[in-house]
């Protein structure tokens, strides 16, 4: 009998720790991944908490949602997608809000070539102009909206070349394929400065606002470290964070 | 089930990537099975690793290091645009090359496979028959070793129509240029158009089935070589 | 230096063996490169025919150079012709496409009707239409004959064309091959270990050792050497040319007077066919040295019907210390007989002893 006196609270301990700190599968849109990474950190260390993240287009993970996948929160690249699952029934109601707002920036490697006033978009000197699919990715449909708002949209058409993303669009930028580029300020940004090139942040009043909604799944109803993770996402911590990396919030 | 104007225009731009590659392909891989079959060279195994390499690499990994060397800092880049010709990525001709790289090892290794196996006895003989080289690759290399050749250009034509990896990375997902059909649906399923997707996925599906149907009937794996 | 006589010299060093030879081989008849595997025949006629490269050859075709210092002409620029080991015909084309491919190419060629003789030479009329795979072993070898000859060549190369073939297959060529050699005003080199072959069809024999050829010469002449660089054990013996002067019907026997002592022959075998043997008629007559017996006075009352009197010219070892050879000039002829020493002891010969060649057996070979 000995042995289980000291045997109980070790168990009962043992029991105990899940029911604290639990885990919660994050679906992570692709442009995010920065931000999410540190702030995932944070959550652990401030919460005890654990988000496993798992990274891609907000598309692919509309399609593997639908099919089951264990995903609990969804931070989507757009708005549109949340409320499609919560209209399908996949997400729980009223729990979407607008984790971050996204800025667009017209970039190019090349020091130099992008002004203030985004001439060069106007003079058309320029190879290739790279920009996220816009079917898919809400960048490249807010890049098409500022092209078709500075009356630009028929002649830039030409010269598109489309990335399925906007990682793979900065990619196209980046390597010097296509001289510029409209990507996100988070790619391009560190500590509220340009890592390399030269860029015009884009006015937000020349496209409709890239909302960034989170939304709580139905698989994670109840799931205590879903709804800690989404309330911590509000926090001023996480905010500062979202904003270091480009983002308005 | 109807296929928009986009899908067929994928199909066709498809169909014209995979045809001029593998005739590329034949031309350029056939000399190049040719010398890996025949030398002692201390540098077949590295010509040969690097032909096979596309086998094991991620295509995404081959896509962007094409991405690279043909963009305008690159060498490849360097060179076209030293030639005049601008750089090749998200261009259809830039989708050309990378499928000469990326459908190599499946066009190489069958042509060497049969060259091979015919051995260097036919040659001689048509050598000592008055027959010169050119000649002898006319009249008995390309007869004998015809089931390596019907092989290599089916897995080669097959291969650069199911190529998705490596266009993503460097097409630039232009309509009539680069936009292949693997892209295409792709890009269906990504705006979530399921319906236009498995329109077009069953053309694929069925494609791939009548090529690998025409392989294994008409080339049943026989290959006839060797001289009686 | 000849111009009509072939002269190969070439050195080429392998991991086993260097081939190492300078050949002055003659501008006509069948020249057998005769040696073990191995001994470099094939390569030699490889090298001939410009498939091996030996960097500083030298190879010149009765006058004509196909290889030196600076000149290298490529085999389909040689005017040879290769008979193969296996037939080697090509298996997308018919045995008429064979025939054809080396005519269409060549620059020089057979008229059609000398075609018609070579495939009636060789009997493959009935087979033209036929695909390699439909053609036993032999008719293959035929086919590969005449493919060879269509494009009419020089020289002649034959790389062992009987050696993939069984006895029986074997004996349905060897008479083409007569006759080819009867007809033939080209040289031909024919590689070979078997000394059957040779002794039916060489005029002349290159024996080759360990990439060397150390021996050279007249067929009879030089089988009749008793210091030959290979032992030939059972198949030592001498080739001698006759011609048939008589003929005994009643016992189907006729008789082979040799061509360098019309006084001395033997009695052969006639040939069965309707009129045996025509007298006048070229043949060649083996005698192996085993079939030949010595003795000192003139046996009666053997069975032996062909005893010939002769003069020991040489005598030598064999390579089995119980046995030796012995040369016996018959009046010009030479033959040879394998004895064992202590009888050539017990008999006393020695050169320019009067002997009486008792010969058990001959073969009449073509």
């Amino acid at each position: 009998m000995q042995p289980f006196r000291l045997l109980a609270p070790l168990l009962a301990l043992l029991l105990a720790l899940p029911a604290q700190a639990a885990e919660v599968n994050v679906a992570v849109a692709a442009n995010f991944t920065a931000p999410m990474k540190v702030i995932a950190a944070e959550f652990a260390k401030d919460t005890g908490h654990k988000a496993n993240l798992s990274f891609a287009s907000t598309g692919k993970f509309f399609a593997q949602i639908k099919n089951g996948a264990p995903f609990q929160v969804l931070l989507s690249a757009d708005d549109t997608t949340p409320a499609k699952l919560e209209a399908e029934g996949l997400g729980v109601p009223g729990s979407r809000f607008t984790y971050a707002i996204g800025t667009l920036v017209l970039w190019s490697a090349k020091p130099g070539l992008v002004d203030d006033n985004a001439s060069v978009l106007r003079s058309g000197r320029y190879n290739k102009l790279a920009i996220a699919n816009p079917r898919l990715a809400p960048y490249g449909k807010a890049a098409e909206d500022v092209l078709a708002s500075l009356g630009l949209l028929a002649g830039a058409r030409k010269k598109f070349v489309m990335g399925e993303n906007i990682a793979q669009t900065y990619q196209f930028a980046r390597t010097g394929n296509a001289d510029i580029g409209f990507v996100a300020l988070s790619q391009v940004m560190k500590d509220g400065k340009l890592i390399s090139g030269s860029g015009w942040i884009v006015p937000a009043n020349l496209h409709t606002p890239i909302r960034q909604d989170a939304q709580l799944l139905s698989l994670g109803k109840g799931n205590a470290a879903a709804s800690a993770l989404l309330d911590y996402l509000k926090t001023d911590k996480a905010r500062a964070i979202i904003r270091a990396h480009g983002y308005e919030i | 089930m109807t296929l928009s104007e986009g899908d067929l225009a994928a199909i066709w731009l498809t169909l014209r990537l995979a045809g001029i590659t593998t005739v590329l392909l034949l031309i350029i891989g056939t000399p190049i099975a040719w010398w890996l079959a025949h030398t002692q060279s201390k540098w077949k195994g590295p010509v040969g690793a690097v032909v096979a390499l596309p086998l094991v690499l991620p295509p995404t990994v081959l896509g962007f290091y094409l991405l690279l060397a043909m963009g305008p800092n690159g060498p490849v880049g360097q060179f076209t645009q030293w030639l005049g010709i601008g750089t090749l990525p998200f261009t259809f001709w830039g989708l050309v090359v990378a499928s000469v790289f990326y459908s190599m090892p499946f066009v190489v290794q069958p042509i060497q496979n049969a060259i091979e196996s015919l051995g260097p006895r036919p040659l001689e003989v048509a050598a000592t028959l008055r027959a010169g080289p050119w000649d002898r690759f006319w009249s008995v290399v390309l007869p004998l070793a015809r089931p390596g050749f019907v092989t290599a250009s089916i897995l080669g034509f097959a291969h650069t129509v199911g190529e998705f990896g490596v266009v993503l990375m460097i097409g630039g997902n232009i309509a009539g240029e680069t936009r292949v059909v693997s892209v295409q649906i792709y890009d269906h399923v990504e705006a979530m158009e399921y319906a236009q997707a498995h329109g077009l996925a069953a053309v694929m599906v069925v494609f791939s089935f009548l090529v690998l149907l025409a392989l294994y009937t008409w080339n049943p794996g026989k290959t006839r070589v060797g001289m009686p | 230096m000849s111009a009509s006589s072939i002269q190969a010299r070439f050195r080429l060093a392998y991991p086993e063996f260097t081939l190492d030879v300078d050949l002055d081989l003659p501008g006509r008849g069948v020249t057998a490169l005769f040696g073990h595997s191995g001994s470099g025949k094939t390569t030699l006629l490889r090298l001939i025919a410009g498939l091996t490269r030996a960097p500083d050859g030298h190879l010149s075709m009765k006058g004509e150079v196909w290889q030196d210092g600076r000149t290298f002409l490529p085999t389909h620029k040689r005017s040879l012709g290769y008979v193969f080991q296996e037939a080697s015909l090509f298996p997308h084309l018919t045995a008429r496409g064979n025939l054809l491919y080396g005519m269409k190419r060549a620059a020089e060629r057979l008229d059609p009707a000398a075609l018609d003789h070579v495939i009636d030479l060789l009997g493959i009329g009935g087979l033209l239409e036929r695909r390699p795979h439909q053609l036993s072993g032999g008719e293959r070898q035929r086919v590969g004959i005449a493919r060879a000859l269509a494009v009419k060549p020089r020289l002649l190369l034959m790389d062992e064309p009987l050696a993939a073939l069984d006895l029986a297959r074997k004996q349905e060529i060897l008479p083409y091959l007569e006759r080819l050699h009867e007809e033939l005003d080209i040289p031909v080199l024919y590689v070979s270990h078997a000394p059957d072959e040779v002794a039916r069809l060489a005029d002349h024999i290159v024996f080759m050792r360990a990439g060397r050829a150390d021996v050279a010469g007249p067929l009879s002449e030089t089988l009749a050497r008793l210091d030959l660089p290979i032992h030939l054990g059972e198949d030592a013996g001498v080739v001698l040319d006759a011609v048939v002067t008589e003929r005994d019907e009643q016992w189907y026997l006729a008789r082979a007077t040799f061509t360098d002592n019309p006084d001395a022959g033997v009695w052969v075998r006639d040939s069965v066919n309707p009129g045996g043997h025509a007298i006048g008629h070229p043949v060649r007559v083996r005698i192996l040295a085993r079939d030949v017996s010595l003795a000192v006075t003139r046996h009666s009352g053997t069975s032996i019907q062909n005893i010939l009197p002769g003069v020991v010219e040489t005598l030598a070892d064999d390579n089995h210390p119980a046995l030796a050879l012995v040369r016996v000039n018959v009046g010009g002829a030479r033959v040879v007989a394998r004895l064992t020493r202590r009888s050539a002891h017990d008999l006393g010969l020695a050169p320019g002893k009067i002997v009486y060649a008792q010969i058990k057996a001959v073969a009449l070979i073509g």
